[in-house]
């Protein structure tokens, strides 16, 4: 049982400008199993929130703490975190041209377990998670996200999620852009971690759509920087219904 | 991380570098205008052809001539490095060649003074020639090591008609030393040509390879540079017939202090043949300079050519200058296809989160990428064997220099 605990989190970004805050106390405690949907419209800092925890450089922590398990992820290296446990999907993940993913993947893999894969465990367990996500084998001599479309790089970030096996995974807006068949592969893949590992999920979202597919225990509206409300799956329902406005309207008032 | 300059369309007169610029993805340089067409500039096998460089000259601005003297002047050498040289078989013989005939059998005068005086100070060439319809099965490789002397050579090799070759020239040692090499390729023949400079430090080394491609015929140059203090190497290819087809490929990696340069002139000055450039280079360390300047000239005469020609560059560091300048002449309009393209870029720090994120340390993340960089012109050698020798290479050139790394050096971080 892992605890991540983010208190009172405030977070600025550099722009031309100088820094600017973007998250402005954000509390929010995970716990092993739990899936958190974090929702708000476009520009409340959810993302930042998700870059925050793996740790961009863009990204400049002002205050507050994030611990796992007690310990200090902000002074820990971005690699050092995802060691710790943590990982990102992303919603824009970045090709790396040149390298294949089945070496991106196999060196993730080392990297995070301390030593290599046994090798024919690892051949199989790839194949396994890729057929499930219904990705071609030949996907793992391309290069990494390099010409792949919108639905092929977030099934991919979901087979790191499967293989990397991390006690907390962020999911970045890994709904947006997606079809109802892509959005039902890549949910079907993150509900098969969740059953097999004990991970705890911060599903950050704009729509409500990957919600039908991944039961959220925990819903948080994120507004301006912070969470706004928080309750349980209802809640979800009642965004769908009503949209953001009631706490768009409270926050410019 | 890239920009590209625009791919000329069909019939097009002119080179479009205003996005490049604009970007300053690439350098064109200070000092004089280039002549009014690259043809104009001379060749010859003249030494005093080409008064001594000092620097401004259109084909030496980036060049620290101050570094090549020896090179330059036109005085005797008495040292000779020492070649390896390989069981021939059947078909393929190395053989001494007086100067007299030497120039003769050379298929394009020098391009330069140092090209020159490396012909006539070197009083003969040594020639690797492969009879016609010769197809070797095995790469051929022939290694010139250098022990501190300073040394001028003259290389022929000639590929007759319908034959198919590899060819491995491997520079390794310390030297000082300029050299041309003529390269040959007969009607309908494919010669696969890699040449390596692997010396150590304190190695000054300026070549010029000048290659002249039957009809038909076909010459895949690989050029890889990466030891050294000062290299410069130039290609010259040109055409005797129709329907050749020349890649020309070059991977370089400069560390602090070094300077690898290569410029490149195809002429086509016949119908119908096709050429591709493709450099890339990696950069790392304060004063690492790579120059690379890519010249294709399309003669009248050269209708239906087809050529595109690329340089990519990685910098990885501050302090470090990447020079690129491709030059496209067109003086025909009915031709297939003409286009250039060249990029320098900032080590990405979005592909170093985005590995680091999955808990790469941030060492392995720069061996990934620099190889990924590298990897696909590698494998266009097409001759496993080397290519498993080029990327062992290349990795020890990455653990050299990412030691650099380890050791504490400041990484800019560029964010996009």
């Amino acid at each position: 049982m892992s605890t991540l605990e983010i208190r009172d989190l405030r977070v600025s970004v550099e722009t031309k400008e100088g820094l600017k805050p973007i998250l402005n106390g954000v509390d929010l405690t995970i716990g092993s199993g739990e899936t958190h949907a974090i929702m708000g419209p476009n520009g409340s800092g959810k993302s930042t929130l998700a870059y925050s925890l793996a740790g961009h450089p863009k990204y400049k922590v002002t205050g507050g703490t994030v611990t796992l398990d007690g310990v200090d992820v902000l002074a820990m290296k971005v690699d050092e975190r995802a060691r710790a446990g943590l990982f990102l999907a992303m919603q824009y993940p970045v090709e790396v041209p040149g390298v294949s993913v089945s070496n991106f993947l196999r060196t993730a893999k080392t990297a995070i377990d301390g030593q290599a894969p046994p090798l024919r465990g690892w051949v199989k367990e790839i194949r396994g998670a890729m057929d499930a996500l219904r990705m071609d084998p030949e996907f793992q001599e391309r290069s990494v996200n390099e010409g792949f479309s919108g639905g092929e790089k977030k099934r991919h970030e979901i087979l790191q999620m499967e293989l990397l096996k991390p006690k907390f995974a962020i999911l970045d807006e890994t709904d947006s852009g997606l079809d109802v068949d892509a959005l039902r592969i890549v949910s079907e893949g993150v509900n098969r971690v969740k059953s097999t590992t004990d991970v705890g999920v911060l599903l950050i979202t704009h729509y409500t759509r990957i919600l039908r597919y991944i039961t959220p225990d925990f819903v948080h509206v994120f507004v301006d920087g912070h969470v706004a409300e928080e309750g349980g799956p209802e809640l979800a329902d009642r965004l769908e219904d009503e949209g953001y406005d009631r706490f768009l309207a409270a926050a410019q008032a | 991380m890239t920009t590209e300059t625009g791919e000329l369309s069909k019939g097009s007169l002119s080179t479009d570098h205003s996005r490049a610029i604009a970007d300053q993805a690439h350098s064109h340089g200070v000092g004089p205008s280039p002549e009014s067409s690259r043809a104009s500039r001379p060749r010859s096998f003249v030494a005093d052809d080409f008064p001594l460089p000092i620097g401004r000259e259109e084909e030496w601005r980036f060049t620290p001539v101050d570094r090549l003297a020896r090179v330059l002047a036109d005085e005797p050498a008495d040292g000779h490095l020492a070649w390896g040289i390989p069981n021939l078989p059947a078909g393929v013989t190395i053989s001494e060649v007086t100067p007299d005939d030497a120039i003769r059998r050379t298929v394009q005068a020098p391009g330069d003074r140092a090209s020159a005086v490396a012909l006539k100070r070197a009083g003969g060439a040594m020639a690797l020639t492969i009879a016609p319809s010769t197809v070797l099965d095995e790469p051929l490789t022939i290694r010139l090591t250098g022990a501190g002397e300073d040394a001028r050579g003259h290389v022929l090799i000639e590929v007759g008609a319908d034959s198919e070759a590899v060819v491995v020239i491997e520079h390794d040692g310390v030297a000082t030393y300029s050299e041309l090499v003529s390269v040959s390729v007969g009607d309908n023949a494919g010669l696969n040509l890699v040449l390596l400079q692997l010396w150590d430090a304190g190695t000054v080394h300026v070549g010029e390879v000048v290659a002249r491609l039957g009809r038909d015929a076909r010459l895949r140059g690989t050029v890889v540079t990466l030891g050294g203090d000062v290299v410069r190497l130039n290609t010259a290819a040109t055409f005797a017939d129709e329907g050749a087809s020349v890649d020309l490929h070059g991977l370089y990696f400069a560390d602090a202090g070094q300077h690898l340069e290569h410029q490149l002139f195809i002429d086509h000055n016949a119908p119908r043949c096709r050429s591709r450039v493709t450099y890339k280079g990696a950069l790392q360390g304060q004063g690492a300079h790579t120059v690379w300047v890519g010249d294709v000239l399309i003669r009248a005469i050269a209708e239906g050519t087809n050529t595109y020609e690329q340089n990519r560059n990685l910098v990885l560091t501050d302090g470090a200058r990447a020079d690129s300048v491709p030059n496209l002449e067109i003086e025909t309009g009915l031709i297939e296809g003409a286009g250039h393209a060249s990029a320098t870029g900032r080590f990405d720090d979005e592909q170093l989160f985005y590995l680091s994120s999955r808990g790469i340390p941030e060492i392995e993340a720069r061996r990934l990428v620099v190889r990924g960089f590298f990897v696909d012109l590698v494998h266009a050698i097409g001759v496993p064997e080397i290519e498993a020798r080029l990327l062992g290479l290349i990795e020890a050139e990455l653990s050299k220099s990412m030691s650099e790394f380890r050791e504490g050096a400041s990484i800019p971080v560029a964010i996009a």
